[in-house]
């Protein structure tokens, strides 16, 4: 046992330590009018960040509103919105820089937006066009883009996390003044893979944040019965690194967090847990119903907390934003979205070469006989695989 | 007899069961108050309490442990792993735990009565991780019964035998079946003998092997093979691990040719586990080469879903070749 790690003061009669021992707060800054408290310190922001942040949210809300119709109507077969954590995932992002590598779970795409992924390039995934550039292998919203630092989600649940954690220590020998930035939910949370990233990070020293957005369900799952203890932040004072946790709805919170997060977690070469309570106010995934788990009423509570509206009412006050400028804002992008959305729908799915590239960094030998035999197959039935049987 | 879907009649096979055994406990992540994403647990808690069929923290290994741990101290433990997909964090537990419980302790601990069910396979645009057909995986771990049912009816007697076996079973639900497969299901409690095969249409000219959402496929290929005038002999293996040898065996002595349909990859799957084998039983009796129709060996993609798969037209090309060989 080392000194440096336990405490060495010893009592003699027992008593027993509880979550209620660990007094965790909750950061914020925002109050629900937009005014913030007297005391609360702010993040670092100008009016241009500020923009940015709002401006992000607006377009995560059409998209989200528009691809989860375009759902509905059949020319997407799957969706995810993230309404409800705009600021949770804007906020964490604003604080990042460019450079540093962004490992998320899935409903984190207003963090691929703020970095600057077009309403094309989101388009080209959802519809697995020859443009996406995951070559249309995986299912509307599994986005990456290496050119954003941003890696190919993956759906199986936390298996970034320990990624994270390597990322984190490869950007520390790598000399970079730069941050790994794992996003995750609070079910995630009880995988293998959390406990396994977060132990290593600690223990290896890596520069990583560990961005939890505990939403209150993981699909059916209400927090009561994913977790007993205090949350996700105790853990992350029990694997020995910083931990906050943040009013996930309050932009401002989540900003100044992850600015000291990151300022942290590079000056120490450590990780950092932050844990953003919010609510995840649509359903799992275009595939789920929240009406057979949750109450109306409880949504309804939700909807008075909109942290986009919230950091709305900041900018106005600040005469950053003109009440009268919004409605063309969302009107904005809800005409690029759907024209986008006309011009992806139409492209064609990729090359039917496609499938056997990039299972080696070559295809084997067997793989190219399988193509060949393949195309001979579809040469004899073209009625049969129309998508691909007039471009072999 | 009444007609339901596949969900419907695993769903009554869990409640027979645990009507029938109040040791049986069902968990998994969504299973309880939601009835699980597929709704195969629907109404399991409202019967029979929250302490028999629950939802569990989001993590396979755990389960899969949990479950070890129930099954080890006379419990009966049914799984739910969400996704096929998805089992892989629980790979440890079933493999170098349930698989070797018995074995290992020289039978002083078991956990015979443990289920693992799982939906898999594709058609069902789930791209990589909502498609897999990961079977192989576990036939080649002695100590584990593989299962896959082809329809409602084989679904509840062959879910109700794993449920009873001695074994630990790994139960794998075709979910593109789920509610597109429809049938008369026996009523009340009735199980379909593990490691016995069916032929499900006799036939003299080839014999055609798959399990689970497959057999559709191969049964499709057979009318069209019929048509130009080849008699397909049509078995569904039902159970992967132990498989019936005699039964395939026997009709491929009759019919002096095999095709083994699977919609996993190519390579290391279970087809070739069935060819090597056939070919020492039969080697005398065998007329052209056996056929595997099986996925690519690519990971499951997305987009060329229907390029991938090994549907009827590949199966009946197949055949052709294999009869004109």
């Amino acid at each position: 046992m080392s000194k440096a790690t336990l405490n060495t003061d010893t009592v003699h009669r027992v008593g027993f330590l509880d979550k209620a021992s660990l007094h965790i707060p909750i950061l914020r800054i925002l109050q629900a009018d937009g005014t913030t408290y007297e005391t609360a310190v702010l993040p670092v922001i100008d009016e241009a960040l500020a923009t940015k942040i709002y401006d992000t949210c607006v377009f995560t809300r059409v998209l989200d509103e528009r691809m989860l119709g375009a759902q509905r109507q059949g020319r997407i077969s799957f969706y995810m919105t993230c309404t409800g954590e705009e600021a949770a995932i804007v906020g964490s992002v604003a604080a990042l820089d460019a450079e540093d590598v962004i490992l998320a779970q899935y409903r984190e795409h207003a963090a691929l937006r703020y970095r600057g992924f077009t309403t094309e390039q989101f388009m080209n995934q959802m519809f697995s066009n020859e443009k996406d550039l995951g070559k249309g292998r995986q299912m509307p919203i599994h986005y990456g883009c290496a050119a954003l630092n941003y890696q190919t989600i993956s759906s199986p649940l936390a298996t970034q996390i320990p990624q994270a954690t390597g990322v984190g220590y490869s950007l520390k020998m790598q000399g970079k003044r730069n941050v790994a930035v794992c996003y995750f939910g609070e079910g995630a949370a009880s995988e293998g893979d959390f406990h396994a990233g977060l132990n290593m990070a600690a223990v290896l020293k890596c520069p990583v944040i560990f961005f939890c957005r505990n939403n209150g369900y993981a699909i059916s799952t209400p927090t009561e019965e994913q977790f007993a203890g205090n949350g996700i932040a105790s853990r992350g004072v029990g694997y020995g690194m910083h931990t906050i946790r943040v009013d996930g709805n309050d932009m401002l919170a989540v900003l100044a967090a992850t600015q000291q997060a990151r300022a942290y977690a590079i000056e120490h070469n450590a990780p950092v847990l932050i844990e953003a309570m919010t609510y995840r106010l649509g359903a799992h995934s275009s595939s789920d119903d929240p009406s057979g788990y949750r109450s109306k009423e409880e949504e309804a509570k939700w909807q008075q907390h909109d942290p986009v509206k919230r950091f709305k009412l900041w900018l106005i006050n600040k005469g950053w934003l003109a009440e009268a400028d919004d409605a063309q804002r969302y009107e904005k992008y809800r005409e690029e979205v759907l024209a986008a959305v006309k011009v992806a729908e139409k492209l064609p799915i990729p090359m039917l070469d496609e499938i056997i590239e990039d299972v080696y960094d070559k295809p084997t030998p067997a793989l190219k006989k399988q193509l060949s035999e393949l195309k001979e197959h579809i040469k004899k039935y073209p009625q049969s695989y129309p998508k691909s049987a007039g471009r072999l | 007899m009444a007609e339901m879907n596949m969900l419907q009649a695993v769903n009554e096979a869990l409640s027979i069961a645990m009507q029938s055994d109040e040791r049986m406990v069902v968990f998994g992540e969504d299973v309880g108050h939601f009835g699980g994403v597929f709704r195969a647990t629907s109404g399991l808690q409202e019967k029979f309490g929250r302490s028999r069929c629950f939802n569990t923290p989001l993590t396979e290994q755990g389960i899969a442990g949990f479950a070890n741990g129930l099954a080890s101290n006379g419990m009966t433990a049914v799984a739910e792993i969400q996704f096929a997909d998805y089992i892989f964090p629980a790979f440890d537990q079933i493999v170098n735990e349930s698989a070797k419980f018995r074995y290992r302790s020289g039978n002083e601990f078991n956990v015979g009565s443990l289920v693992f069910r799982t939906p898999y396979g594709g058609g069902i645009a789930g791209g990589h991780y909502h498609s897999q057909s990961p079977e192989a995986y576990f036939t080649q771990t002695p100590g584990l019964k593989v299962v896959v049912p082809r329809n409602p009816a084989q679904a509840k007697g062959l879910l109700l035998a794993s449920i009873r076996d001695k074994n630990p079973v790994v139960f794998f639900e075709p979910k593109r079946l789920y509610r597109a497969s429809v049938g008369e299901v026996p009523a009340g409690d009735y199980e379909i003998e593990l490691g016995k095969a069916e032929v499900v249409r006799e036939g003299k000219d080839i014999t055609l092997v798959a399990w689970g959402a497959q057999m559709e496929i191969i049964e499709k290929a057979a009318d069209m093979a019929a048509k130009e005038g080849i008699s397909c002999e049509i078995i569904d293996l039902r159970t992967l691990a132990p498989w019936d040898v005699d039964t395939v065996a026997d009709s491929v002595k009759k019919t002096g040719r095999l095709l083994i349909n699977h919609e996993a990859p190519l390579t290391g799957g279970f087809a070739g586990e069935i060819a090597a084998t056939i070919q020492q039983e039969c080697f005398l009796y065998l007329e052209s080469p056996i056929s595997r129709v099986c996925g690519l060996d690519t990971p499951y993609p997305l987009v060329h879903e229907k390029e991938y798969m090994p549907d009827a037209l590949k199966t009946f090309e197949a055949i052709k070749a294999s009869v004109n060989f």
